[in-house]
């Protein structure tokens, strides 16, 4: 079980001068029980990218197949791929509409036309899962909460249609540190407890450095490279290049390691470049 | 599916008609729809259309998008050809059952859907060639002289400016909204006309809220940056009247005399 694209090209405003390519030959393979971050510079094609994946947009060239069923117009398949990739948009807090916070994300099950005590159960498990207290929130105005909880609401909103695989759009910009550091935290154990597969997209390195298994970098509508999080980035200058950072700790450690200290170069966590430093401070206080 | 509307869409290049003073424009282009109704004859049109074709051939907009904006409103000339051709009283060439056809309802008709043509061309040529914010400036120096009969012209010329801001972003917003949405399974597409308008809410509910949002913090940075209307204000783009408007004016002076002509002849 899979999402799989071959060769897929995507153009916008086809046959005017605003003619724009904004996906160019991209192959990609999301397998089941992966994490996987997707990160790129506004304009890189990672918000194209990822509505082909669920069929809101259709590619223009090549093939995107979602657990072998190949994404096409035919509209019962549509639905069908539309509830197996959940896809969480940028701000999604701007989707609600219901009077209650159960309401609101009893939405996407009522559509799927379910029993009712089935999207009851739905929407207590989904709210549960992004961390809330169902009988505390349930019956609130999607409009007087906070915005960090206006977005994990939204977020149940996709995970109450029971998705196999859970794609986040820049889940947590506009976020304060706390709010984002809660997001992050209830993706990471969603993904670890119920295996869902989870894709990530950012343009920040920091952020996903931690989370995710494999990243894969866009730029210019291309495959610029991919690879384990370590593995990208020991080609920070490649990064620079297509104007991606690399996490502050992993710039810390390269300039160190140009002034010659001797300490390993694939950090990627504070804690781990604390180590490493006190080791080398001791190697030479010796 | 928003991504084929041209009205009131600048198409931003340089070219002598895009540098015409706005008012110049707007006031030429009122003129021309009243050409439009003097014409009662085809070689007057032909005249017409030999005269757009040089213009829209100055202001290097490709024709295509000249055209583009017509399809909104095929459906009204459609409308205005079937009922002209249908209702107008005169010398019957072909029957049909009830239907008569006249001679005079033809030539009605077609003077009616070439002139509305003509007309959307016409006008769509002035909001191609000038960007929105010149446009509305032009507006309200041309009403400025209203101002002593208590019109605000230049609250009406902001609210205007606002409104034509916002269309793109409002539009945008939909798009994204209506994705959303879809990814949770709503449908926009089926269903009977009660269904859809019930699908329009998770819709309509986010976008008024959205807006309502976007206007209060416009409002706020409006006053933060000590907006109180149009008394004593100075603006950045002085309108200057040059030689190129000159020509202009002049050309169209010209075109229009032809037109009287063709009438009294």
């Amino acid at each position: 079980m899979s999402i799989r694209t071959e060769n897929i090209k995507y153009v916008y405003s086809e046959g005017t001068p605003f003619r724009t390519l904004a996906l160019d030959d991209v192959n990609v393979t999301i397998d089941q029980g992966e994490f996987v971050g997707i990160i790129g510079h506004t304009g890189s094609g990672k918000s194209t990218l990822i509505q082909l994946l669920n069929g809101l947009e259709l590619a223009t060239e090549g093939i995107v197949e979602v657990d072998g069923t190949i994404v096409g117009k035919d509209k019962k398949k549509l639905k069908l791929i539309r509830q197996t990739v959940g896809l969480v948009f940028q701000y999604p807090e701007y989707q609600l509409f219901e009077e209650t916070v159960a309401k609101d994300v009893a939405f996407g099950p009522m559509n799927l036309a379910l029993s009712q005590k089935e999207i009851d159960f739905r929407v207590k498990e989904a709210l549960e899962l992004v961390g809330f207290n169902y009988k505390k929130i349930k019956d609130a105005s999607p409009f007087e909460i906070s915005g960090g909880q206006k977005r994990r609401v939204a977020i149940a909103g996709v995970l109450a249609m029971k998705p196999d695989y859970l794609i986040l759009d820049e889940p947590t910009a506009g976020l304060d540190p706390a709010g984002r550091n809660e997001i992050f935290h209830q993706i990471k154990k969603l993904h670890e407890s119920s295996n869902f597969t989870v894709v990530l997209v950012s343009h920040s390195m920091e952020d996903i450095a931690k989370l995710v298994d494999r990243v894969i970098v866009l730029s210019k509508g291309k495959i610029h490279m991919q690879g384990s999080p370590k593995e990208i980035y020991l080609q920070a200058e490649e990064l620079e290049k297509i104007s991606l950072g690399i996490p502050q700790i992993a710039s810390i450690v390269r300039e160190l390691r140009k002034r010659g200290f001797n300490i390993r170069q694939d950090i990627l966590t504070i804690e781990e470049a604390k180590t490493e430093i006190l080791k080398e401070v001791r190697r030479r206080n010796v | 599916m928003f991504k084929n509307l041209t009205i009131g869409q600048h198409y931003p290049v340089d070219s002598p008609i895009h540098n015409l003073d706005p008012r110049l424009k707007i006031i030429m282009t009122f003129i021309f729809i009243i050409s439009l109704f003097l014409i009662e004859s085809f070689t007057g049109f032909l005249f017409v259309v030999a005269f757009l074709t040089v213009t829209i051939t100055i202001s290097k907009v490709p024709v295509k998008f000249v055209i583009k904006g017509l399809r909104p409103i095929l459906f009204i000339i459609l409308i205005t050809f079937i009922i002209n051709l249908l209702m107008t009283p005169g010398r019957v060439i072909f029957t049909l059952g009830f239907i008569k056809i006249t001679e005079e309802g033809l030539r009605q008709a077609g003077f009616m859907a070439i002139r509305l043509t003509l007309l959307i061309m016409g006008t769509s040529l002035l909001t191609l060639t000038t960007s929105p914010i010149i446009l509305t400036d032009g507006i309200e120096s041309l009403l400025k002289p209203f101002k002593r009969f208590g019109l605000p012209a230049h609250e009406l010329a902001m609210m205007m400016t606002i409104a034509l801001r916002f269309i793109p972003t409002l539009m945008e917003e939909t798009e994204k909204i209506m994705k959303a949405q879809k990814s949770r399974g709503a449908d926009f597409e089926s269903g009977n006309i009660i269904s859809r308008a019930k699908n329009l809410v998770p819709l309509l509910v986010p976008l008024f809220i959205s807006a309502f949002r976007r206007a209060d913090e416009l409002a706020m940075a409006m006053e933060a940056r000590c907006y109180r209307g149009g008394e004593n204000r100075t603006r950045m783009r002085q309108m200057k009247i040059l030689k190129g408007d000159y020509v202009a004016a002049f050309v169209f002076a010209v075109y229009f005399a032809a037109i009287i002509v063709f009438k009294i002849w």
